[in-house]
C-alpha cells in the first residue's frame, strides 16, 4: 500500500509544472484565446521533445509507454496552468488508434501522433444527435471497397489544426480522415471555453479507403473513454487546485473592515470546502488512474466516479473562488473566468457528473449482495 | 503508487479475517446498555487473549507493535465483519497511549494492564457545559492541598461514564495563567467521593452520555499524567489518537451502511417499481458511493503521508467532516426512500428494517458535533492546512 507519486512520476509534475507555468503566464493565454488556432506550433514541438504526445501510448510505437497515472500527472498540471493546447485531443485519437488500430494504420498515423508530427482528434456527437455516450448516427455507407461519409459531426475539439480526424460511425467503428480530404469542411464554433477550440465539421460524400478504416469496435473503445474520462477528471481537478490557491491568496490579501476577508468564516470555510472538494477529486482521479494501469477489471466504475466528483468540482470550486474573490472576480480583466468556463465546458464532455453517477448506481445496485471491500 | 496490499500486509489480513470470524460472538444485546457493557467485556477479554486488544501499543507494554497500516487493516475487518466494540474503547484508543507517552514508569505498571483485560473502564471529562468547542476555557478547578488536589467543577458528554473506573480529567491548576497554559491532567478514580455520574438522555432516547459532577474530590498527586501546567499538550496527544485511530473503522461502516442502503433501494416499492429504480434516488445512491470512496482513498492517501513523516497531519479534518457529512445523508435518504413508513422507528413491528435506519437519522445528528464539532474543523482547515488569518 503506497498511495502517493512515485519519485519518478513528481519528476514527470514538476517538468511539466515548470514548463507550463513559464509558458502559460495570463497575458499569453489571453493572446492565444484571440490567436486562429487557439495554441502556438513551438510549444507543440517543445512538448513533443518532452514526449508528451506519447506518453501514455505503447513505445512500440514511438510513444513512451507509460500509464494513466502518468498521463493524470500531466493533465491535472495542464489544467493547472489553463494550457491551451490539443493535447487531449491528440491523446484521444492516439489511445483510440493504440486500442482499436492495424499494425499498418498505427504505423502511418500512430506513430507520427506520438511523435508530435501528425495531429489527430475524434469526430464523435453528431449535429442534432441527444450526444449520448458511445451512440453514434452518422452512417458509413458502402462504396466499393470502402466507405463514404456524409453529415455534421460538432463539438469536435481542435478540427482546423488536425492532420486527421477520427470519425465515429453508427456501426462502432472510426475512420480515420484526413482534414483535408475532399468533401469536409471545417467551421469554428462557439463556446464559453476560450482555451479550447470546438469546431463543427461538415462530411460531403467523403470517401474512406478501407486501409483507413479502423478494425476496432465499440468493446475497444469503452476503455478508452474510461482513461480519457480520468485524464479530463485531472484536469478539472488541476483548475480545481488553482483556483482554490487563487481564492487562499486573495482572502489573506484583501482587506474589509479592517481585516483579511480569509478571517471570516463565512470565507474561510468556503475555502475549507474547496480544499475538501479538490482533495476528493484528486483521491478519485488517482485511484482511477490506478485501476486503469493494474486493476482494469475496476476501472469502468472508479473512471465514472472520478469524472462525476470531478465534472461537479471543476467548476464549483473557480465560482467559489469568484464569490470569495466578489467583483474583481466577475471582471473579464481577472483570469477566474477562463478557469470557470474551461471548467464548465470539461463538465459536460464525455459523460457530465449526471450521466456518470447514473453508471455507478448501476454497477453498485447491480453488485448489492456481494461483500463489500474494506 | 499502488494500492494493493503487500503480502504481508494481505497475511495480516488473513490472520485478523480468520480470528473474528471464528470468535464473532454475534450481534449486540439488542436492549439494556448493562448487558452491553458485560457483552463488550467479555469480547475485549477474548481479543486480549488472542493479543488482538492495544494493538498499537508497544509489545512491551502488552501491545501488538502494530504498524499503522496493520492498524488500519485491523479496525477496517472488525467494522466490516460488524465485531463488537470493546468494552474500553477509550482507555485502548486513548488511556493507553496517554499513559505510554506521558506516564511514569509507576503509572504505566498501575493502569496499562487493566485497560486491556477492560476490568478497568476509561472514560473522557474534558468538554464542560460552558466549554465546548472552546476547551481550553474549561472552568473544573484543582487546588493542591498537600499531596492531594481537591477538584470542584462540572463535566459534560463523558460517554460511560457510569461504568467507569478512571476519567480522564482536565482540570484548572492555575487561574492566573493564560488558559492553555494554566491545565493539568489528571486520573480520576470514578469511585472517589464528591464524583457523582448522571446519564443525560439523548434525543435516541438513550443514555449513552452522562454528566459529571465533582465536588471537593481529593486525586492523588501521582495521578497526574505529565507536568503540572502541562495539561493541554497531554490533551492533545489523546484527541489525535482518537481521530488516527477512528478513521478506518468509520470507512468500513460506510460501506456497510451504503450496502444495507442499496439493499433498502431495492426491496422498497415505490410509484410502481421499487426505490432503486427511481432517478433521483439513484443519483443520490451513486454521489454517497462516490463520496465514500474518495473518503476512502483521501485516508489511504493520509496513511501513506503518516508513514513517511510519522505524525498525523492536520488533514485529518477533512476525513471526520466527511465522515459525518455521509454519515448524515446515508440516513436521510433511507429515511425518503421509506417514504411514508419514516417515522416508524424501533418497536414498532411495521417499522422498515427494524427502525435501524431511525435510530441512524437520530444518532448521526451527533456525528458533525462529537470528536471536534464540522465547524471548529473547518477553522482547523483553514488555518492549518491553508495558512488563512485566525479568525480573532
Amino acid at each position: 500500500m503506497y498511495f502517493d507519486l512515485t519519485d519518478e512520476q513528481q519528476a514527470i509534475k514538476a517538468t511539466a509544472h515548470e514548463f507550463l507555468a513559464a509558458r502559460y503566464k495570463s497575458e499569453r493565454i489571453r493572446e492565444l484565446a484571440e490567436s486562429e488556432h487557439g495554441f502556438e506550433q513551438s510549444d507543440w514541438e517543445e512538448m513533443a521533445g518532452l514526449g508528451w504526445q506519447g506518453l501514455a501510448l505503447p513505445e512500440e510505437w514511438s510513444g513512451q509507454g507509460l500509464g494513466i497515472v502518468e498521463l493524470a500527472v500531466l493533465f491535472e498540471e495542464m489544467g493547472y496552468a489553463l494550457a491551451p493546447s490539443p493535447l487531449f485531443s491528440n491523446t484521444i485519437a492516439g489511445l483510440a488508434l493504440a486500442h482499436g488500430g492495424s499494425d499498418d494504420q498505427c504505423e502511418r498515423f500512430l506513430r507520427p501522433l506520438a511523435e508530435g508530427k501528425l495531429r489527430g482528434t475524434p469526430a464523435l456527437w453528431d449535429a442534432g444527435s441527444p450526444a449520448t455516450i458511445g451512440e453514434f448516427t452518422m452512417e458509413a455507407r458502402a462504396d466499393g471497397d470502402g466507405v463514404v461519409l456524409d453529415g455534421e459531426k460538432v463539438l469536435v475539439m481542435d478540427a482546423a489544426a488536425a492532420d486527421f480526424l477520427l470519425v465515429a460511425t453508427a456501426d462502432g467503428h472510426r475512420h480515420v480522415v484526413e482534414s483535408g480530404a475532399p468533401g469536409v469542411t471545417v467551421a469554428p464554433a462557439t463556446s464559453i471555453d476560450l482555451t479550447r477550440r470546438l469546431y463543427s465539421v461538415r462530411f460531403e460524400g467523403v470517401r474512406v479507403a478501407p486501409e483507413n478504416s479502423l478494425p476496432g469496435s465499440d468493446d475497444e473503445y469503452f476503455p478508452v473513454f474510461h482513461r480519457v474520462c480520468v485524464a479530463l477528471a485531472a484536469e478539472s481537478t488541476g483548475i480545481a487546485q488553482r483556483t482554490m490557491e487563487m481564492a487562499v491568496e486573495y482572502a489573506k490579501d484583501r482587506q474589509q473592515f479592517g481585516r483579511p476577508i480569509g478571517s471570516y468564516q463565512a470565507v474561510s470555510h468556503r475555502c475549507a470546502q474547496m480544499l475538501l472538494e479538490t482533495e476528493n477529486a484528486r483521491s478519485a482521479v488517482y485511484g482511477a488512474a490506478w485501476a486503469a494501469d493494474a486493476e482494469p477489471e475496476s476501472l469502468p466504475t472508479a473512471a465514472s466516479m472520478a469524472k462525476a466528483y470531478a465534472s461537479d468540482a471543476g467548476w464549483r470550486v473557480p465560482d467559489a473562488s469568484l464569490q470569495v474573490h466578489g467583483g474583481i472576480g466577475f471582471t473579464w480583466e481577472h483570469d477566474l473566468h477562463f478557469f470557470l468556463k474551461r471548467g464548465k465546458a470539461n463538465a459536460a464532455m464525455f459523460g457530465d457528473a449526471k450521466w456518470h453517477r447514473e453508471r455507478v448506481a448501476d454497477a453498485v445496485l447491480s453488485a448489492a449482495g456481494e461483500p463489500v471491500s474494506a | 503508487m499502488d494500492l494493493t496490499l503487500s503480502p504481508s500486509e494481505q497475511q495480516f489480513r488473513e490472520e485478523v479475517r480468520g480470528w473474528i470470524e471464528a470468535n464473532h460472538p454475534g450481534p449486540e444485546p439488542e436492549a439494556g446498555l448493562e448487558e452491553v457493557m458485560a457483552f463488550r467485556r467479555e469480547w475485549q477479554q477474548k481479543m486480549h487473549a488472542a493479543g488482538w486488544a492495544g494493538i498499537s501499543w508497544p509489545k512491551e507494554y502488552g501491545g501488538r507493535g502494530a504498524t499503522m497500516i496493520e492498524q488500519a487493516i485491523f479496525v477496517g475487518e472488525a467494522s466490516r465483519l460488524e465485531a463488537p466494540s470493546p468494552a474500553n474503547v477509550l482507555g485502548l484508543a486513548m488511556g493507553g497511549p496517554v499513559v505510554i507517552a506521558h506516564g511514569t514508569d509507576a503509572q504505566k505498571q498501575r493502569y496499562l494492564e487493566p485497560i486491556l483485560t477492560a476490568e478497568e473502564i476509561w472514560c473522557q471529562g474534558f468538554s464542560e457545559p460552558e466549554s465546548g468547542s472552546d476547551l481550553a476555557s474549561l472552568k473544573t478547578r484543582a487546588v493542591k492541598d498537600g499531596d492531594e488536589w481537591v477538584v470542584t467543577g462540572q463535566k459534560v458528554w463523558t460517554t460511560f461514564a457510569q461504568y467507569a473506573k478512571w476519567c480522564m480529567l482536565v482540570a484548572r491548576t492555575d487561574p492566573d495563567a493564560p488558559k492553555h497554559k494554566g491545565l493539568t491532567y489528571f486520573l480520576m478514580d470514578m469511585e472517589l467521593e464528591g464524583v457523582e455520574a448522571k446519564p443525560l438522555v439523548q434525543i435516541t432516547g438513550e443514555g449513552e452520555f452522562n454528566e459529571v459532577f465533582i465536588e471537593e474530590a481529593r486525586i492523588p498527586d501521582e495521578n497526574v499524567i505529565g507536568e503540572v501546567g502541562g495539561g493541554w499538550s497531554v490533551a492533545i496527544t489523546t484527541l489525535m489518537n482518537e481521530r488516527a485511530g477512528l478513521a478506518f473503522g468509520a470507512i468500513a461502516q460506510v460501506a456497510n451502511g451504503l450496502k444495507r442502503l442499496g439493499a433498502l433501494a431495492a426491496e422498497t416499492r415505490t410509484n410502481g417499481g421499487t426505490a432503486a429504480e427511481d432517478p433521483v434516488i439513484r443519483q443520490r445512491l451513486a454521489q454517497l458511493y462516490i463520496e465514500a470512496e474518495t473518503m476512502r482513498l483521501n485516508a489511504y492517501r493520509g496513511l501513506t503521508k503518516t508513514m513517511q513523516s510519522g505524525i498525523p497531519g492536520p488533514e485529518g479534518s477533512l476525513g471526520k467532516w466527511q465522515w459525518a457529512d455521509i454519515n448524515q445523508r446515508m440516513a436521510e435518504l433511507a429515511l425518503d426512500i421509506e417514504g411514508a413508513y419514516a417515522p416508524l422507528a424501533r418497536g414498532d413491528e411495521h417499522a422498515i428494517a427494524g427502525g435501524a435506519w431511525q435510530y441512524s437519522f437520530l444518532r448521526s445528528r451527533a456525528n458533525s458535533i462529537e470528536g471536534g464539532t464540522t465547524d471548529i474543523l473547518k477553522n482547523i482547515i483553514a488555518e492549518r492546512v491553508l495558512g488563512l488569518p485566525k479568525m480573532r
